[in-house]
């Protein structure tokens, strides 16, 4: 397993800088969450990560660049979790999750035993398995974003981008989805990038955050370091307090104006 | 209906089926026509040509001539139009993401209406350039249309789409006026734009197979990729695909069949997203077995509407067009009705 890295990334949209000078390091293993106010540039980072949009600077796993490679396979080194993924409703679960075995399939070849099998294992591993006959309309919230999540798994990538998985789901489900990623980390060393909206969920999953604004890195490290109430204040606008729970994880509390 | 399966296949028995509905169709166009010839004389008719057979059908040479020359032709070009058609038409929805495609979105029925009816006034309508003009116009318009969208600098669908609207619309006006120039030929014209297939022996199947043959392959090698474009550009890209590729070819293959296919039967409308969308909904949204069982079922269609267009109004023949649509509006009203699947894309 290689982690992942970026040197100078840069990103304009017609010409409107979205990203400028970003480096990042996510070695083999480690979780770093992208924090910051929306428009930050958290979802452009994320697709020069997954190499969907053309960049300025490099993009390397394992010391292997981005540029120097076809797209197919990137995709076999980069799995990608997008916010809002496209759910056929006519597909089953597990035809789905086989999408996943594409980067490692020729351009017309077909599937075979060994491919079915590892969609069905990522499933499985994703606690998933009794959805895999069923339709993907029929999913609630917390099974589509297992099933999404299967299906970057299938791909067995090296590095896992996950653009805010935890949006749209109730607390129970985002830590259910959040456990199961850091399962797959520890267990198999995939190095995980994640947008999360939710600091406290950021500091307690990631061992990293990295806080964007207005296309750059303003703060990285350890989630105590980032998260200060006067940062969050400038950068967010955001009133917080600062706390710690029970075992001593840290609590960011959002504060009514007085 | 048996149980959910993880993972639908093409099955035996919805091959099956459809393989023996087409077969039948085959058959019934072979032996229905305005000459009354008797059912079992046909029959031995064709069995005789058959190698190592060789049974007196008792009819007469001009009568062979009838079932040889007239109505295999006939019912081999229905089912190739029909493939074919029905193919495109379901790889153009795959390809974008768009339920109401048909296989003349880009331009195709636009281009290959402006060349036939060049093709018509300059030479008129028994012109054996007639069809080489209609396929011309076609893939011009559709070339344009790619061109359009690639230089309004958009590598989305949408932009091809929308990019086809406007050439579609150029192509038509153009085609009216010329028609509205030459009003002697309009019934002519009029005759191909509603789609007709009138053959006297093999030259159209001939002249349609080997494209077809082409944009078929092409288009069912191709099925999986469909499955993965499903998911919308952006993260068929992270899985690895190069969606701008992928398009190109399902297009070309596509366009390249269905410009045969408009050059020898004029404009069929309705085979191409009413086939597609009934095999949908009795089997699911997978082009796996979507794009196989609509080259079968597209071709059994148009076998049978070919059959209404010369049997209804006998001795004059429907435009085939209007069968198509006849036929098929009710007939998907009730699958729209009875299936109970999604709509998904």
């Amino acid at each position: 397993m290689s982690g992942i890295v970026a040197r100078g990334v840069g990103v304009r949209y017609d010409g409107r800088v979205a990203l400028e000078g970003v480096d990042l390091d996510v070695p083999a293993g480690e979780w770093a969450a992208l924090v910051g106010p929306n428009g930050a540039g958290k979802s452009s980072l994320l697709r020069a990560l997954a190499g969907t949009v053309p960049v300025t600077g490099t993009v390397a796993v394992g010391g292997r660049s981005r540029h120097e490679m076809s797209r197919r396979r990137w995709a076999r080194l980069v799995a990608a979790v997008a916010q809002h993924p496209v759910l056929p409703a006519g597909l089953t679960a597990a035809e789905y999750v086989l999408l996943g075995r594409t980067p490692h399939l020729g351009y017309l070849a077909a599937e075979s035993r060994r491919d079915v099998a590892a969609a069905l294992a990522a499933l499985e591993r994703l606690d998933a398995g009794e959805l895999a006959a069923r339709p993907l309309g029929s999913l609630s919230g917390g099974e589509r974003q297992r099933v999404v999540l299967a299906r970057a798994l299938a791909q067995d990538p090296e590095v896992l981008l996950l653009d805010e998985p935890t949006a749209s789901l109730d607390i129970g489900h985002q830590q259910q989805v959040l456990d199961l990623v850091e399962g797959l980390r520890r267990e198999r060393g995939i190095a995980v990038v994640a947008a999360l909206h939710d600091l406290t969920l950021a500091a307690q999953y990631a061992g990293r955050l990295v806080l964007l604004d207005r296309g750059r890195v303003a703060a990285e490290g350890p989630a105590a370091a980032v998260l200060t109430p006067e940062g969050l204040a400038r950068f967010s606008g955001a009133r917080v307090a600062l706390l710690r729970g029970p075992d001593g994880e840290l609590v960011v509390a959002p504060r009514r104006h007085t | 209906m048996t149980a959910p399966r993880p993972l639908r296949r093409l099955s035996p028995l919805a091959v099956g089926v459809t393989l023996v509905l087409l077969l039948g169709a085959l058959l019934v166009g072979l032996l229905v026509g305005a000459v009354g010839l008797s059912p079992g004389a046909v029959l031995s008719e064709v069995a005789d040509r058959l190698p190592f057979v060789s049974v007196d059908s008792g009819l007469s040479e001009q009568e062979a001539a009838i079932v040889w020359d007239l109505r295999l032709p006939r019912v081999v070009l229905a089912a190739l139009v029909g493939a074919t058609l029905a193919a495109a038409g379901a790889a153009y929805q795959g390809v974008f993401r768009n339920p109401l495609a048909d296989p003349y979105l880009l331009g195709v029925a636009a281009g290959a209406g402006l060349g036939a009816t060049i093709g018509i006034v300059t030479l008129g309508s028994a012109s054996a350039v007639v069809p080489a003009a209609a396929f011309g116009g076609a893939l011009v318009a559709v070339a344009l249309t790619y061109a359009l969208g690639g230089a309004a600098g958009g590598r989305s669908g949408t932009t091809l789409v929308l990019a086809g609207v406007a050439v579609a619309a150029f192509f038509t006006a153009a085609q009216t006026f010329v028609q509205q120039r030459h009003a002697d030929t309009v019934r002519e014209v009029y005759s191909w734009i509603l789609g007709r297939l009138s053959t006297v022996g093999w030259s159209e199947v001939a002249l349609l197979a080997p494209y077809a043959g082409v944009s078929l392959l092409v288009l069912l090698l191709h099925r999986r990729l469909l499955d993965v474009m499903a998911v919308g550009e952006e993260e068929a890209e992270t899985l690895g695909v190069s969606v701008s590729r992928v398009r190109l070819v399902v297009v070309a293959a596509a366009t390249l069949g269905t410009a045969a296919a408009v050059a020898v039967s004029g404009l069929v409308g309705f085979v191409g997203i009413v086939v597609p969308h009934a095999v949908r909904l009795m089997v699911g949204s997978s082009y796996r077995v979507i794009l196989p069982l609509s080259v079968l079922g597209g071709a059994a269609f148009l076998v049978l509407a070919d059959l209404g267009a010369r049997t209804l109004a006998a001795p004059s023949e429907v435009p085939l067009g209007v069968i198509t649509a006849f036929v098929g509006a009710p007939f998907f009203a009730v699958v729209l009705r009875s299936a109970r699947r999604g709509w998904g894309p």
